[in-house]
């Protein structure tokens, strides 16, 4: 039997849990298993191991014949891979994609650097919401002529829209 | 700038000086970066990597930063210099497998290094010695921004910046440093810490990152994750766990000097005597027993004007470095081990005996931080 994680020893090291009520198993080669600290039991968990290669295969719940317009990339490629074909292909597999994310990072949304352009429009589609908050208050509390003030902001605002 | 002349200096994180120097040996940020609907690396097809790297290169050689640089590509790099700027941690493992359509860029202090077309279409990354990811982060944080200007990264407003493995993306960034450890190793405390690290999501490694063995008891602390934390989160993070790990450091070595002084005593007279004498050394023993001679010196057992020296010998025992110094045919493995041993042998002669008597313990990290 192969190792799941490595997919090229021989699996020595075999681990059954049962998570609400579902039997899960996983095979491991004794590399990967000193890896993942399997050889530290306190300190393993399986969930989080099982959700990491649960990823590659929830690629392939998405439609069978996902295939990239910019560069050709398919589905099958990632599952050989890992990697994905260009920048394109993450709209073509999002749906693929997301769960992996979920696993594998702390979050599912950047929040760090951008280029300028995108700064740009971040601080843009910030303003324009925070003026909209402000207009359904205003709404809210019959501050008609502030609403309308409001909404003239807006949509000044929006014809401001960068580049 | 000729391959021969940028590697007769060692790189400014060797030679320079840093905060927490003694057991920080470097810190490193590298930022992973594609340019937007071309495909990447792995996936392109020749032509389309050669367009990459005239592209990108250009752009990168044309920054303040690489005003006096080394730019090549890696088809006219032969093999032993690919292997010479994997040593000096200025290319990984991976790009020195490449030819054709893969290049490198790098300032001549060697503080800057940017890959093109190694998985991503670009991995800048900046390298100082000691603890100061802010200031590396700053680094290449700049030459990001100034590339931005002239070329089209790719990037979504969610994901942010889109990288080739799904592992990458977001910041594309990888902070690390390399932490000298012996004090945790010879306390058996090193799967300990290296567990609870990996618990909080930090990637701890061997000496040339993912894969590779811990040699000369030196550990590569990197983040893991790169979507849902901003830069500055993740380098924060990373820092305060460093400092931790320094402080373990600190008190592992003050312990093993209070209730083993003779184990201790032993490690450093045995370095000592096996690289002044021995005639045949591998890279491995040599890092090991490297490595206790820079506790020594951490130790003031040994004179602090060799503490450059002895970390010169961590790289140029390297076998490509070594090699590469001799300038004759390839040399077989007991050749070079042969080689090895001599090259230590001489500078060791520089370097006095042990002096037992002069022992002591650095009080604390914080102490030395400040």
């Amino acid at each position: 039997m192969q190792c799941d994680v490595c997919q090229s020893k021989e699996a020595t090291v075999f681990l059954t849990q049962i998570v609400d009520g579902k039997m899960q198993k996983v095979n491991l080669c004794e590399a990967c298993s000193k890896e993942k600290g399997v050889n530290d039991p306190t300190g393993f968990a399986l969930a989080d191991l099982l959700l990491g290669f649960g990823a590659s295969q929830e690629i392939e719940k998405s439609p069978a014949a996902l295939k990239c317009g910019v560069c050709g990339f398919t589905q099958a490629d990632f599952k050989k891979t890992g990697r994905l074909g260009c920048s394109h292909c993450y709209e073509v597999f999002a749906e693929g994609i997301e769960p992996m994310l979920k696993n594998m990072h702390k979050g599912t949304t950047h929040t760090g650097k951008a280029p300028v352009a995108y700064r740009a429009a971040r601080v843009h589609g910030e303003k324009i919401k925070s003026l909209q908050a402000n207009l359904s208050k205003a709404i809210e509390s019959e501050e008609f002529e502030l609403a309308a003030n409001l909404r003239d902001q807006i949509k000044q605002v929006e014809t401001e829209l960068p580049k | 700038m000729k391959f021969s002349r940028i590697i007769a200096n060692s790189g400014e994180w060797l030679s320079g000086d840093g905060p927490n120097r003694q057991i920080v040996v470097s810190s490193r940020v590298r930022l992973a970066r594609n340019l937007s609907k071309k495909p990447f690396p792995g996936w392109a097809k020749k032509a389309e990597r050669l367009e990459v790297v005239k592209l990108v290169k250009d752009a990168v050689e044309h920054l303040p930063e690489m005003s006096e640089s080394y730019s090549e590509n890696l088809e006219t790099l032969s093999s032993l210099e690919k292997q010479v700027l994997v040593e000096r941690h200025l290319i990984s493992r991976e790009h020195a497998a490449k030819g054709v359509g893969s290049a490198v860029v790098m300032n001549a202090p060697q503080s800057l290094s940017v890959m093109i077309n190694e998985e991503d279409h670009l991995r800048m990354q900046a390298i100082c010695c000691g603890l100061q990811l802010d200031k590396v982060y700053e680094m290449i944080n700049r030459v990001d921004s100034e590339l931005e200007e002239v070329l089209d990264f790719a990037f979504d407003s969610r994901l942010g910046y889109l990288t080739a493995c799904p592992s990458n993306v977001g910041t594309g960034m990888r902070a690390s440093a390399m932490l000298h450890l012996p004090g945790l190793v010879m306390s058996d405390q090193i799967n300990k810490i290296i567990n609870s690290v990996n618990k909080i999501g930090l990637a701890v490694r061997g000496l040339h990152g993912e894969g590779t063995e811990a040699m000369g008891n030196l550990f590569q602390v990197s983040n893991q994750t790169t979507l849902g934390e901003a830069e500055e989160e993740i380098i924060g993070r990373l820092n305060r766990v460093i400092e931790q790990i320094i402080e373990h450091e600190q008190n592992a070595r003050a312990l093993l000097a209070q209730r083993k002084p003779i184990t201790l005593h032993d490690q450093v007279g045995r370095a000592y005597g096996l690289l002044s004498q021995a005639y045949s050394m591998s890279s491995k023993e040599a890092l090991n027993l490297l490595s206790i001679i820079k506790l020594g010196i951490d130790l003031c057992v040994f004179p602090d004007a060799h503490r450059f020296p002895i970390d010169e010998l961590f790289i140029e025992t390297q076998p490509a470095h070594l090699q590469k110094g001799a300038q004759t045919q390839k040399m077989s493995s007991e050749e070079r081990d042969a080689l090895r041993a001599t090259i230590i042998r001489a500078k060791l002669l520089q370097v006095p005996q042990p002096d037992i008597d002069r022992l002591k313990i650095p009080t604390s990290a914080t102490n030395e931080k400040k």
